[in-house]
């Protein structure tokens, strides 16, 4: 596919020089422009703030045990339910992927040294270091109970909680995402290897490309919209208080139209990474290259068009109600073609079920259910049923933990040679995968009848009918909590003791494995020049293994 | 090797940052850069000019009435000198396009010393504005024969223009650190992206200023 | 590589014209305030915004000499807030629409 690029043949293994030996100190990693360093900064950071969304989520599935109210009081349940939200979305999920796989892997599978503007990547990775941390502060000092979707005009006049703190890290963190965005997107565009058209350039840079769209043109709108509501909580404005003339559902409007694009900066590197997996783990070209592609595309654009889907109930007009539908029901269909290119891609391919390719088949499965309970939630009729109750919780959960967080722990099992030089261990992983599925089903399956038969979400109480089921999730919980603590322990071994990687020990097509593992700082020797379709396993030699 | 790739990777003009190809590609790269930078740009204003449009259908009479309290000579005059900051941005980016390094600094440092003119008028304005308790919050006062609603007017305003005037001071550190560069003799014929690139930025903050004015200061004029 | 500002840079006369453009649009947008055009005072105005800011992005921010790709980005820009302020408004502008069931 390309003329490979790897470090001198000559020089032992262990003494080869490569990005994470060549300098080291702290300064070096803090004052680093690598891009795969940074993307070791963005682990780091993103795997801490997951760690505290995960302690709220476990408090709130401890409250919800039993019926009553008994562990937190209603005000402190509000906090946790927020912390869980604030922290996992803007602090875990959208910078995850992105500033994790993306950073490492959008120049190595282009061919480039590095993004278009390193010292921004690295500014990056500060704002989101700093605007969590901020948000952090506010945690500490007694958190925030609006919920993470701020809803006026509660939390502009009426809460006494550090709203102003909160919004300020996020809009921080916004910046954080924008920067990255405008990275990738400059880098893509203008510094492909030569002979990489767009056409070769593999799916995850697509999906990295889309997200980029995404996050350049829906951020700022969050951003605006917190700086208003923080204006309005200090200089009493009534921009979105009623009493003011303001119109809450203006702020419903503002806050959603970046909402739910973001939802897609979440789920849409994911499908990116899946996209890679499938078709390293079947050995077989992916099939319909050119609609995955133009289906990230068109999911980054139809995403602009349904924010209204949360506003159903909020005193929205009818009739936008109904063309936000209609619209909701379209952004479903660029999903679904991914899910069918990767079924046909698998079909009669030389399938095998190493990790990452559990975590994938896993991902197309909850991924689907999670997309048809979308479908559900866009019907108005089902949604005024549902809305607000456990069925949205379980729904959008389905998506980001069954879907995202199982696309990026794929990637990561997949990637983890090329990012440490180490292999981890393959039984351990798979026992995560599992124990990571099983948890999972176990505490939001029962999450979809309960939201069906009227739990609403967001309180700490509930009728004594619910009980069994809720007792289900939270042992679901449990096991899932297990599940993430397993790979964190031998990802940590595995750069001690696990046994040396090959360059390309998956013999996968793709410029990132035709260089050393882990890469040397300047990624490749020679500027790699490309000659062939992307994933042609059918010409790619054998000797790509080992 | 890895030595070898570095010192490739140090040759090429001082500007020439190392993983790029060429001066072309990274100019390239950078203009992108800054043009998607504006687009961002153009949303964070955007929501305030979404509330701005729903709350003026909304409160029509409030709107236009309190549009007419903001003084138009200051309002036009701040329009004026604004453009012709443009102007001489524009002649800065030609300078330095040119080579022509004596204009670089002069052009600079007028586009400067307009915007701060302007930024002086904004002070007027908001100080006129407390005293006629006009600010909106806990001291504000509705203006005579107005509907409650002209406090919606003066948020929007004091929000559009407070982020409009944030940009322009902003602008103008750019416009101090372009300076610092330029008296050091960094731009040339060959390499002066960081004169275009703040130009692009200053253009921007122009245009947002292009339409504030008539949407702020103008939309009640009629009635009078 | 594709791009280069060098096919093509305004005069120095261009940029003096759209100045002297832009003072005179000012000029008229102030003039054309105070005039009693009922329901088309609003339409105007922007018009004439439009066409300023048009003026400054083509010539002073060079658009016009710029690669396409920049083109599409600033349209991409414009239509994004055009979909932000248009739907949202069409939601206020609706809500008041007789229900379909009662027809």
């Amino acid at each position: 596919m390309s003329t490979p690029a790897v470090s001198p043949p000559g020089a032992a293994r262990a003494h080869r020089v490569n990005y994470l030996n060549e300098r080291y100190g702290v300064a070096s990693w803090l004052l680093t422009v690598d891009h795969k360093r940074i993307a070791i900064l963005y682990l780091i950071g993103v795997t801490f703030f997951f760690a505290i969304g995960g302690i709220y989520a476990s408090l709130i599935r401890l409250e919800l045990l039993t019926p009553a109210g008994d562990v937190f009081q209603s005000e402190t349940y509000n906090k946790l339910f927020t912390g869980h939200g604030v922290m996992m979305i803007f602090f875990f999920m959208i910078p995850g992927i992105p500033g994790v796989l993306g950073n490492f892997l959008v120049p190595l599978m282009i061919g480039a040294k590095d993004v278009a503007f390193p010292r921004l990547n690295l500014l990056s990775w500060y704002l989101f270091a700093i605007g969590g941390l901020t948000a952090l502060w506010a945690v500490v000092h007694g958190g925030v109970d609006t919920g993470w979707t701020f809803y006026t005009p509660y939390s502009t006049v009426y809460s006494n909680s550090w709203v102003v703190v909160t919004a300020v890290g996020i809009f921080i963190a916004g910046f954080s995402s924008i920067l990255t965005g405008l990275n990738f997107l400059v880098t893509i565009h203008t510094m492909r290897a030569p002979g990489m058209s767009w056409m070769r350039m593999p799916l995850f840079c697509w999906g990295m490309y889309a997200t980029a769209i995404i996050q350049i043109l829906g951020t700022p709108v969050i951003a605006i919209t917190l700086l208003l509501v923080a204006a309005e909580r200090l200089f009493h404005l009534g921009i979105f208080d009623p009493a003011q003339g303001g119109d809450p559902v203006l702020f419903q409007h503002l806050f959603w139209f970046y909402s739910h694009p973001a939802v897609y900066i979440m789920v849409l590197p994911a499908l990116a990474v899946i996209s890679e997996l499938v078709t390293a783990f079947a050995r077989k070209p992916i099939y319909g290259y050119k609609f995955i592609a133009g289906s990230s595309v068109a999911i980054a654009v139809l995403s602009f068009l349904v924010w209204g889907h949360h506003m159903f109930v909020s005193g929205q007009s009818v009739y936008a109600g109904l063309v936000f539908s209609v619209l909701s029901f379209m952004v479903a269909i660029p999903s679904a073609i991914k899910v069918f290119n990767w079924t046909a891609t698998l079909y009669k391919g030389s399938v095998s079920y190493q990790t990452p390719m559990l975590y994938a088949l896993g991902f197309i499965g909850l991924f689907t259910l999670g997309g048809l309970t979308g479908l559900f939630l866009a019907a108005i009729g089902i949604d005024v049923h549902v809305t607000d109750t456990y069925f949205v919780v379980a729904h959008f959960h389905y998506i980001m933990v069954g879907g995202t967080i199982m696309g990026y722990l794929g990637g990561l099992h997949y990637w983890w040679p090329k990012i440490s030089g180490k292999l981890y261990p393959e039984y351990w992983s798979r026992v995560s995968a599992w124990v990571i599925f099983l948890g999972f089903n176990l505490t939001f399956f029962p999450q979809f009848i309960l939201g069906y038969l009227g739990m609403p979400r967001r309180y700490h109480a509930y009728p004594e009918e619910f009980q069994v089921l809720n007792v289900f999730s939270t042992a679901g919980a449990s096991i899932l909590g297990v599940g993430y603590l397993i790979p964190l322990v031998y990802f940590f071994w595995s750069m001690r003791y696990g046994k040396d990687a090959a360059d390309n020990p998956w013999g996968a097509t793709g410029l990132e494995w035709q260089t050393a593992s882990p890469p040397p700082t300047e990624n490749f020797a020679e500027t790699p020049v490309v000659t062939g379709k992307p994933y042609d396993y059918a010409t790619v030699a054998e000797a790509a293994l080992g | 090797m890895a030595e070898a790739a570095r010192a490739l990777a140090h040759e090429g003009p001082p500007e020439l940052q190392h993983h790029f190809e060429n001066l072309a590609a990274q100019k390239e790269a950078v203009s992108l850069g800054m043009w998607a930078f504006l687009v961002t740009e153009v949303l964070f204003f955007g929501g305030m000019f979404t509330a701005y449009v729903i709350y003026r259908e909304s409160y029509r009479a409030a709107f236009e009435g309190a549009s007419n309290l903001l003084d138009i000579r200051l309002g036009a005059f701040n329009t004026a000198v604004l453009i012709l900051s443009s102007l001489t941005m524009a002649l800065a980016v030609r300078a330095a396009s040119l080579g022509d390094r004596r204009r670089i600094v002069p052009f600079l440092s007028l586009t400067m010393l307009l915007g701060t003119v302007f930024l002086g008028v904004k002070v007027v304005e908001y100080a006129q504005k407390f005293e006629h308790h006009e600010v909106p919050g806990p001291h504000f006062l509705v203006p005579h024969g107005l509907p409650p609603q002209s406090e919606m007017f003066f948020s929007l305003y004091f929000c559009m223009t407070g982020l409009h005037a944030l940009h322009m001071i902003i602008g103008i550190g750019l416009l101090t650190w372009l300076v610092r560069r330029a008296r050091r003799g960094d731009f040339s014929e060959r390499y002066n992206s960081p004169v275009e690139m703040v130009g692009l930025y200053w253009h921007f903050v122009d245009i947002v200023w292009i339409f504030l004015f008539p949407l702020l200061y103008l939309l009640g004029r009629h009635t009078l | 590589m594709s791009d280069d500002s060098t096919h093509g840079h305004p005069t120095l006369s261009a940029y003096f014209g759209v100045f002297a453009a832009l003072m005179l649009l000012t000029a008229l947008t102030v003039w054309a305030a105070f005039q009693h055009l009922g329901i088309w005072n609003t339409p105007v105005a922007l018009a004439i915004a439009v066409t300023k800011a048009i003026l400054v992005a083509l010539i002073f921010m060079h658009l016009r000499y710029s690669a396409r790709l920049t083109a599409i980005v600033v349209v991409a820009s414009v239509a994004w807030l055009a979909i932000l302020i248009l739907i949202t408004a069409s939601d206020y502008l609706t809500r008041s629409w007789v229900p379909i069931y009662q027809r």
